[in-house]
């Protein structure tokens, strides 16, 4: 079951393609990873999936009927780059605010408040103001914000920007959790650690466009550059072979890529002849770091102003 | 609906609770029962007499001076410029005593100016004692009958009587219409750019704190911007609802302080106007003001009021609020973006000026049809009289077009408003926004 589905969606402004024809689907439960450079067109893509952009062409499925704004925003929860709360309000009177505002009962509202805060620690905060938050403290407040109406799908832009590592694993625990719940989560950010360790599928965009859409794992596959590390306890002196070439050596560490045409096999049946008693060897996968290099290489660092005709 | 009414909701309470509305409400009361009250105890304080002395070597003045309840004139040779005050004496008066006629060369030495009003009272004084000399002198008149008859010649007060249907006439008083015209037309002002900019400095709030992304994924942007503008509305209704209670406490408590005597004087006064023998000028004055007032059309004055300034603010804040949304954090470009909409409000006021001492001017008519100046220049002209000097079509070809002008400034700032609100770090300018509302979607 997909709760998303996305066809063909464009959105120009005056000086930019912003979202030149983008398609992707988004199924239950699972945790998709948004990526693309500055100013690839993430956050109006966004904007439109929640409704606060109407595309200019292309349509939107949330849960298998066209997306309407106004009642299906109960379903989403989106947590915004640019954190933003009421500075002069009391922190609990406005986690219940936001969350009638998704369409909660003041009762839902004040329990699911409660529990959240209970949950993350923030109980002390109620009374207080956000203004006399820390960075990382409104960080968490936002996530709680976001989450705390129960949305079938949660958008989070950047999450764990100003974060320490404690209170980041907290949240992505919650993450895990919420997904586990049902709740699938997208997932916008530039930091490609994040997304390999928490992410099931990704899409990559870049000037509007998407140019790749699929599973992490597959994704890695795709991009493999057929490079091994082979660990040795007495490599031979001289290393000739025309199955693989060594890129680089360390401690007896060799990096090998294999030529067209031949397998690991073959890589070991060499070693194991030389008798350099091999003692690791694995796969090395390119990280998605690299793959967003390659793929981005060449974009002009700071996206330009174009003319559209459209 | 739901939703738009959790934000009016919150956009009143956070500000009805703030202390700076708590004080601001029950201060401005107080600061203007203060300034009433320090009125009055000045007019009893002053109903204590001067004393002047007069140089009257000739005699000629002696019993033709009156004094009255604030100058006591008194007749002695002893008194000078060096010893005035030392005498106890506030000044020294030297007529002339050489042609009978001569009202040059009066001359009155003080140590401090005289009060405008003590100044007035001696003019009035003096002009009196020249009439009786010469009344004396030339006819051989009475002073006393020359007394009476004056006081009787200027108890007059003419009355103004507008002809209505039916043959029944109505008092009128351009006097009282005035003033009730000039307070509510500034009153409108006032309240245009004190709840005006409160919706301005909301939205752009909203906008720098980053919060309207959060809000417009759970809210459409014209639900948002109605729900602040309909809070500070009512946070507005709320205040001058507040300001009338509470005056009327005050008022009532302050009458209770005023001596008996003084208010049993302005009772009777105004039972009986014109009756000026025995009554102080200040107590005529209330008098006169308070029948004067009765013959202003109060309901159809306050239903108006309530109704020009509702109005007239829904019409300008949605233009605020437009503005609001297009600001960034620099107040600069707020201050010339605000521009536009303050000079309307501006040259209301000026025309309301104008308007309000010719209410049937051609610019009076005109301006207080048109939605922008309506509220202000219309408030200006209604205590003067509907059907009189305001006829029925005007009034209600005034009101329609201000509801109508409402509807199209939320329209259309609404249209700015939702693009503007998620705008960041460009300077926005006027012709981006007609670009906007042009816009579709």
């Amino acid at each position: 079951m997909n709760i998303l589905e996305v066809s063909h969606l464009k959105k120009y402004y005056a000086t930019q393609k912003a979202v030149d024809d983008i398609s992707f689907t988004l199924t239950k439960g699972s945790i998709f990873g948004l990526l693309g450079p500055n100013g690839a067109g993430k956050t109006t893509l966004i904007r439109m999936i929640t409704g606060i952009f109407f595309p200019d062409e292309g349509t939107i499925t949330f849960n298998g009927r066209k997306f309407d704004p106004l009642n299906d925003s109960v379903n989403i929860g989106y947590m915004p780059e640019e954190r933003g709360l009421y500075k002069k309000m009391k922190i609990g009177e406005q986690a219940v605010y936001l969350a009638q505002l998704k369409g909660l009962t003041r009762q839902q509202a004040m329990e699911s408040a409660k529990e959240w805060f209970v949950k993350f620690n923030m109980q002390s905060w109620w009374n207080k103001k956000v203004e006399d938050l820390s960075k990382g403290m409104s960080q968490k407040l936002q996530f709680v914000i976001t989450v705390m109406h129960r949305p079938q799908l949660i958008i989070l832009d950047e999450p764990f920007s100003g974060l320490d590592p404690v209170n980041a694993s907290l949240i992505k625990d919650e993450i895990y959790n919420l997904a586990k719940g049902g709740a699938s989560i997208i997932f916008s950010t530039h930091r490609m650690g994040e997304v390999e360790e928490i992410c099931d599928h990704i899409i990559l965009v870049n000037k509007g466009a998407k140019i790749l859409d699929d599973t992490v794992h597959n994704v890695k596959q795709q991009f493999k550059e057929n490079l091994f590390s082979i660990k040795l306890e007495n490599p031979p002196a001289q290393i000739d072979s025309p199955v693989f070439q060594v890129l680089n050596q360390k401690n007896g560490e060799h990096i090998v890529k294999i030529n067209e045409g031949y397998k690991p096999n073959d890589v070991l049946q060499y070693f194991l002849q030389q008798q350099a008693g091999i003692v690791g060897f694995n796969e090395i996968l390119p990280s998605l770091n690299d793959i967003f290099i390659r793929l981005v290489e060449g974009t002009p660092q700071a996206r330009q102003f174009e003319k559209v005709t459209a | 609906m739901n939703k738009i009414w959790l934000i009016i909701q919150r956009e009143y309470l956070s500000r009805v609770r703030k202390k700076t509305f708590i004080l601001s409400t029950f201060l401005t009361p107080l600061l203007f029962a203060g300034i009433i009250f320090a009125v009055i105890m000045i007019t009893i304080k002053n109903q204590g007499e001067e004393k002047i002395a007069v140089h009257d070597t000739a005699g000629i003045y002696k019993s033709k001076l009156k004094s009255d309840k604030q100058i006591k004139f008194e007749f002695t040779n002893d008194v000078d410029t060096s010893n005035v005050l030392a005498k106890g004496y506030v000044g020294v008066l030297y007529p002339p005593h050489t042609a009978i006629n001569n009202t040059d060369n009066f001359v009155i030495y003080t140590k401090k100016s005289l009060s405008l009003s003590a100044k007035s009272s001696v003019d009035r004084l003096v002009a009196n004692a020249i009439e009786n000399r010469l009344f004396d002198s030339l006819y051989n008149l009475q002073l006393s009958s020359i007394d009476s008859v004056r006081s009787l010649a200027r108890s007059v007060d003419v009355q103004n009587k507008i002809i209505g249907e039916g043959g029944r006439s109505q008092s009128a008083s351009s006097g009282a219409a005035y003033a009730v015209g000039y307070a509510s037309a500034f009153l409108i002002y006032i309240t245009l750019f004190i709840y005006g900019t409160m919706v301005l400095r909301g939205v752009s709030e909203e906008k720098t704190n980053r919060i309207a992304e959060v809000m417009v994924s759970s809210v459409k942007p014209f639900q948002l911007m109605i729900g602040k503008i309909v809070g500070i509305g009512a946070v507005g209704i709320t205040q001058f609802l507040m300001w009338i209670i509470l005056m009327t406490v005050f008022s009532t408590i302050l009458t209770s302080t005023i001596p008996p005597d003084l208010l049993q004087q302005m009772q009777d006064g105004a039972n009986v106007p014109g009756g000026t023998a025995q009554f102080s000028e200040s107590t005529v004055t209330i008098a006169r003001a308070s029948t004067a007032l009765s013959a202003v059309n109060l309901p159809l004055v306050i239903g108006c009021f309530l109704f020009y300034f509702l109005f007239g603010y829904l019409f300008y804040a949605s233009l605020f609020a437009a503005v609001g949304s297009s600001v960034n954090e620099d107040p600069q470009d707020a201050q010339s973006l605000m521009f536009p909409i303050t000079m309307p409000i501006v040259v209301g006021i000026i025309i309301m000026i104008n308007a309000i001492t010719n209410p049937t001017s051609s610019l009076a008519v005109w301006a207080s049809i048109i939605p922008f100046f309506s509220p202000i220049v219309m408030m200006a002209r209604i205590p003067f009289g509907v059907p009189g000097t305001v006829a029925w079509w005007e009034l209600g070809l005034s009101m329609l077009l201000l509801i109508a002008g409402f509807l199209f400034t939320t329209w259309l700032s609404a249209k700015i408003y939702r693009t503007g609100i998620l705008l960041y770090g460009k300077k926005v300018t006027w012709k981006e926004m007609a670009k906007w509302t042009f816009r579709k979607n």
